[in-house]
């Protein structure tokens, strides 16, 4: 079976962000103000092949944990569909 | 004493770390490709800066996965040396040889100019040479070099004097507006534990020559050789 | 709608329904001109397909055939002792510089993609001209780039520069080669249509040296790197249009450039090349594997086989034409002797580089061009290219009106101001002038351990050839105002002040290279800037014995609302400092040593940032300059060097005499103390920018001997017997004084100036 994997990692709500800062000012400069905050993460899309859904899940959470996300500054999570 | 310098694809500071070990501070030195296996007999390693793997996901976090990795970190456990400077350090620490995390510059832009460094604790194997209180005109050049840590692992790390060098003023007054790039605490190097381990985002291999009319990164390897080679 | 993407995509899908050939209709939807589809029909013999059309478009757009230029360039000058390649043989120029070395440099322009998508438009165009130096198996030393953009109070201006800057900073820093210097102006006429021209030097040892050719039947031909991908199809034709609003709507256009992948291959390919076995390599630059592919071929009077379904593609399905046409970035085509196939192929593995076979090399002269077994184009390699079968046209020029208007100015209508403060700050804190700090702080200008002028800031750039005594030394320069008020003295200037800068910092000029930026051709007055132009540097650069080794011309740079831009002809100098004790800076030294000004003086404001910008006077000629003066103050400031009698040497240039004497007060953290010379205007004195001078000091203690040396070179500089040398004061330790008037305080002045252009932008 063909999955997919739509992982999303975000940086820690305490580490300061400096780029969702910068995005905040710039979407007041536009007129949107009602913004109170922007955190900037990452999209990243995985598609591969597994028996199960629960075995996808598997190589999702660890492809996270070893190397998309570095959990002393990010957090990451994910929803596995059918591709 | 035998020194290697790791390269990694996308490594550009690899040959000007390699010049200064070999023909400035005169040492035997091998440039080590990251799929080798093997660290070739090399009692110091270095990480040099650059943009391993182009700096794609994270700084340093595919490097990280490198073939050559392995050794390195058996080398560090067994209590070799190993430092990474700038790319080498985010490398060092996505492989959690060192504690923290570097994380973009608050500016947001990448910054390369002459930025002064103090050390904080002269006692151990590449500080010995320098002086308290003294500021080092040492350059910087990342787009990721503000040094973060957890407040739990600041407090260990400050006990146990694994705090190297902070940014400073050229008088060698630390406050926020000598802080770059937002590092914690100013924090611009730091050790492990057993402090055998190094990484620090400025680069002293760019202030070792007279030709660039700046060799006040010398002592940090005059440190490294009169400390392993005693 | 002039859309020539679209309308390919159209025409396609009509010619693969009906299967016809294409028309005359169709040849000049791509841009060709009815005399030159029957000349491609003479050609071949036969109509061509739409396969070989394309390809006929593409090589003979202005981008690759340089048809409306060429005839002029001829008569630039290409030789010297020096040259072991000249303008257009190579991927770039080379220069040796004894030692067994030799330094490949070159100028190349990305202006229109960096117009649409600023970012990407300014790396591409870095990664581009890089793959021209190494390809020569020259390792890339250093970088410089040449910016205009529009007013800076523009939100589009601001937007257009931080991308540019970040594009350049991001993939030069990544690639790993410092950037080392370069120019930034800014000028209403750049508000739609920014200049964003990129220099790289590089060393390569004379036995390694790599060329762009094709020869010996049977040998393989790779291509290696990316995959392509229907990236930029038909950008040399997007190069060549008038630039509007509707452009904004050709974004597959631009290119995504990926340093990563360039790095790898830069290692790869000097590893190749280190082999031997390397027939010819060129990168893939503006009409992609044709411009390799033909240029290749005919340079080395053979064809070529190639199999087109074997390229590797990013995106399925590609039609011939578009793998053809494809500009996609970080690819090369490398011809290899026969039987060294793995040899390659292993240093390509260990690289993680795609690398593969695409076709042979032929006897015949012709390329052949086959899709899964069947030949889909041939072509004679010899016909499409620039020097080859390559149209070549001659264009009328016509001398515009505002040509005489600017000459009619006269100083005395100009009422002299009575607050030189004001003008001085203004001048200090003008985006022209004030420091480029905000800039370059974005580019790793110390990656490779070499850059000289980081903590000895000289007016050239400054770059150690490690393992020799020797340097390189760079600049690039053109104050194109000046261009545009007097095409042929402007360039003339431009070509004097480059190589006033390489001698000011201890270097000798050794060659050019040019990036020739200028409006639509076919418009007269704007041909007219061109030849103009053309004429001045070919006198500058006979009388400093600078010959031009190659560059690149863009024209069409100006938008469809605005008409054409400044004519800017970039120069990029490159000088050579056969010691490097010999490397002078520009900042003051101590306290008391003395400030003479050397070249004379004038009543001239002409064209000058004070007239244009602050007096708000735009038409004036350039300021006086004489081409003798200038030869003869560069031969003085030559021997003061090498005499080692002066501390610091600075030329007089934007801003005139008052910003040269602060520069140096601000780079030596030290302040100045001058009189005014009565004998002229004051503002003429301090903010003119008349040509041919430069600041020195010197040592009280060696102001004897610094006189005796003038005395003896007095030859040189004949008008008079104090050789047109001036003492104009003293340095201190702190304020910049002018005629007893506290101006500002060192680090008032420094603030200003170095902050200046960071509070605009941000």
């Amino acid at each position: 079976m063909k999955y997919i994997a739509e992982i999303t990692i975000m940086p820690l709500k305490e580490i300061l962000d400096p780029q969702g800062k910068a995005v905040k000012s710039g979407l007041s400069n536009l007129g949107i103000k009602n913004i109170s905050e922007v955190r900037i993460g990452k999209h990243i899309s995985l598609e591969m092949e597994a028996s199960s859904k629960e075995e996808a899940e598997k190589n999702a959470e660890m492809a996270c944990k070893k190397l998309l996300a570095n959990l002393i500054m990010e957090n990451y999570s994910y929803v596995v569909k059918e591709a | 004493m035998k020194f290697g310098v790791i390269t990694f694809p996308g490594s550009n500071c690899d040959d000007d770390l390699y010049d200064v070990l070999k023909n400035t501070m005169n040492c035997t030195t091998v440039k080590l490709w990251h799929k080798e296996t093997d660290l070739q007999g090399c009692d110091f390693i270095f990480l040099p800066g650059g943009f391993s793997y182009g700096d794609y996901l994270r700084s340093g976090a595919i490097a990280r996965f490198s073939p050559i990795m392995d050794a390195v970190i058996k080398h560090a456990e067994r209590g070799g040396y190993v430092m990474g400077i700038c790319n080498g350090f985010q490398i060092l620490t996505e492989a959690q040889l060192l504690p923290g995390a570097l994380l973009r510059n608050v500016g947001m832009k990448f910054i390369c100019k002459n930025t002064y460094i103090t050390p904080v604790n002269t006692d151990t194997v590449i500080t010995s040479c320098l002086q308290k209180n003294k500021a080092y005109k040492i350059p910087v050049a990342h787009a990721e070099g503000r040094f973060y840590a957890s407040e739990a692992t600041l407090d260990e790390m400050k006990s146990n004097g694994q705090i190297l060098f902070k940014y400073c003023h050229p008088d060698g007054t630390i406050d926020d507006t000598a802080n770059i790039n937002g590092s914690i605490e100013n924090i611009a190097g730091i050790c492990n534990t057993s402090k055998n381990v190094f990484g620090m985002m400025p680069h002293p291999e760019r202030a070792a020559s007279e030709y660039l009319s700046n060799t006040e990164g010398k002592a940090i390897f005059e440190s490294i050789l009169k400390n392993v080679r005693a | 709608m002039p859309d020539t993407f679209l309308g390919i995509r159209k025409l396609l899908n009509w010619f693969n329904v009906t299967k016809e050939l294409p028309t005359l209709e169709t040849a000049q939807k791509l841009g060709l001109l009815e005399i030159e589809y029957e000349r491609i029909k003479q050609i071949l013999g036969r109509t061509p397909n739409f396969t070989e059309l394309s390809i006929f478009s593409a090589m003979w757009s202005e981008h690759c055939s340089y048809k409306n230029s060429i005839i002029w360039l001829k008569i630039l000058p290409k030789d010297s002792p020096r040259m072991l390649a000249k303008a257009g043989e190579e991927n770039a120029g080379l220069v040796d510089i004894g030692d067994g070395l030799a330094c490949s440099f070159k100028i190349e322009s990305h202006n229109h993609p960096s117009a649409i998508e600023p970012y990407q438009g300014a790396a591409t165009g870095v990664g581009g001209i890089n793959r021209d130096i190494f390809t020569m198996g020259a390792r890339p030393i250093a970088q410089l780039n040449s910016l205009r953009f529009g007013n800076i109070n523009l939100e589009k201006t601001k937007w257009l520069l931080k991308g540019v800057v970040k594009g350049i900073g991001d993939y030069g820093n990544a690639f790993g080669v410092p950037t080392v210097g370069g120019e930034l102006y800014f000028d209403d006429c750049y508000n739609v249509n920014p200049l964003v021209n990129a220099f790289s030097a590089g060393i390569v040892q004379t036995d390694k040296i790599a060329r762009a050719i094709s020869y010996g039947a049977g040998n393989p031909v790779f291509i290696v790197g990316s995959a392509t991908g229907k990236d930029g199809i038909h950008g040399a034709a997007f190069a060549s249009k008038d630039i509007s609003e509707d452009s904004v709507n050709d974004l597959p256009s631009v290119q995504v450039g990926d340093p990563f992948m360039e790095k790898l291959l830069l290692e790869a390919t000097l590893e190749i090349i280190a082999t031997g076995h390397v027939i010819g390599i060129q990168d893939m630059g503006a009409a992609g594997l044709i411009c390799s592919t033909s240029e290749m071929s005919a340079k080395g009077n053979h064809g070529m086989d190639i199999w087109l379904d074997k390229v590797p593609t990013r995106q399925a399905n590609m039609k011939p034409w578009e793998i053809l046409l494809s500009e996609s970035q970080e690819r090369m085509l490398v011809v290899v002797k026969k039987g060294q196939e793995k040899t390659i192929q292993d240093i390509f593995d260990k690289w993680d580089l795609h690398c593969a076979q695409i076709g042979v090399v032929t006897e015949s002269k012709n390329l052949r061009f086959f899709m899964n077994g069947e030949l889909v184009a041939e072509v004679p390699a010899y016909d499409l290219v620039l020097g080859g079968g390559a149209p070549q046209y001659h264009r009328e020029y016509k001398e515009p009106e505002y040509f005489r208007k600017y000459k009619k100015f006269n100083i005395n209508d100009v009422k002299q101001t009575n607050n030189y403060k004001d003008v001085a700050r203004y001048l200090l804190s003008h985006p022209n002038i004030a420091s480029r700090r905000w800039v370059y702080e974005q580019y790793d200008s110390m990656v490779g351990t070499a850059n000289m002028t980081t903590n000895a800031p000289s007016d050239a750039a400054v770059v150690h050839i490690k393992g020799t005594k020797k340097a390189l030394v760079m600049c690039v320069d053109c104050n194109s105002r000046y261009v545009h008020a007097n095409p042929e003295e402007g360039t003339a200037i431009a070509v004097a002040e480059a190589a006033r800068n390489v001698v000011c910092s201890g270097g000798i000029p050794v060659a050019i290279t040019n990036n020739l930026n200028f409006g639509n051709p076919y418009v007269p007055e704007v041909y007219w800037q061109f030849v103009g132009a053309i004429k001045g540097m070919k006198k500058a650069c006979e009388k400093f014995a600078t010959p031009v080794t190659g560059g690149n011309v863009s024209f069409y740079n100006q938008s469809a609302d605005g008409g054409p831009v400044f004519p800017t002809p970039t120069i990029g100098m490159l000088g050579i400092m056969e010691d490097v004790s010999n490397h002078m800076t520009l900042n003051f030294k101590k306290a008391g040593d003395l400030i003479f000004l050397i070249g004379y003086s004038k009543d001239d404001i002409s064209s000058s940032e004070y007239l244009y910008s602050y007096l708000g006077i735009k038409e004036s000629p350039p300021p006086h300059f004489d081409l003798n003066e200038e030869y003869n103050v560069q031969e003085l400031i030559k021997i003061l060097i090498k005499e080692k009698l002066i501390n610091c040497a600075h030329d007089v240039s934007d801003g005139g005499l008052f910003i040269a004497l602060a520069e140096s007060a601000i780079a030596g953290n030290l302040g100045f103390k001058v009189t005014s010379d009565f004998r002229f205007r004051k503002d003429a004195w301090l903010f003119g920018e008349k040509q041919s001078r430069v600041i020195v000091t010197v040592d009280p203690d060696k102001e004897k001997e610094f006189m005796s040396c003038l005395k003896s070179s007095r030859n040189l500089l004949t008008r008079d017997e104090n050789l047109g040398v001036e003492i104009i004061g003293t340095v201190t330790n702190q304020d910049l004084v002018i005629d007893n008037e506290l101006f500002f305080t060192t680090w008032e002045a420094s603030d200003i100036y170095n902050n200046a252009l960071a509070k605009l932008l941000e």
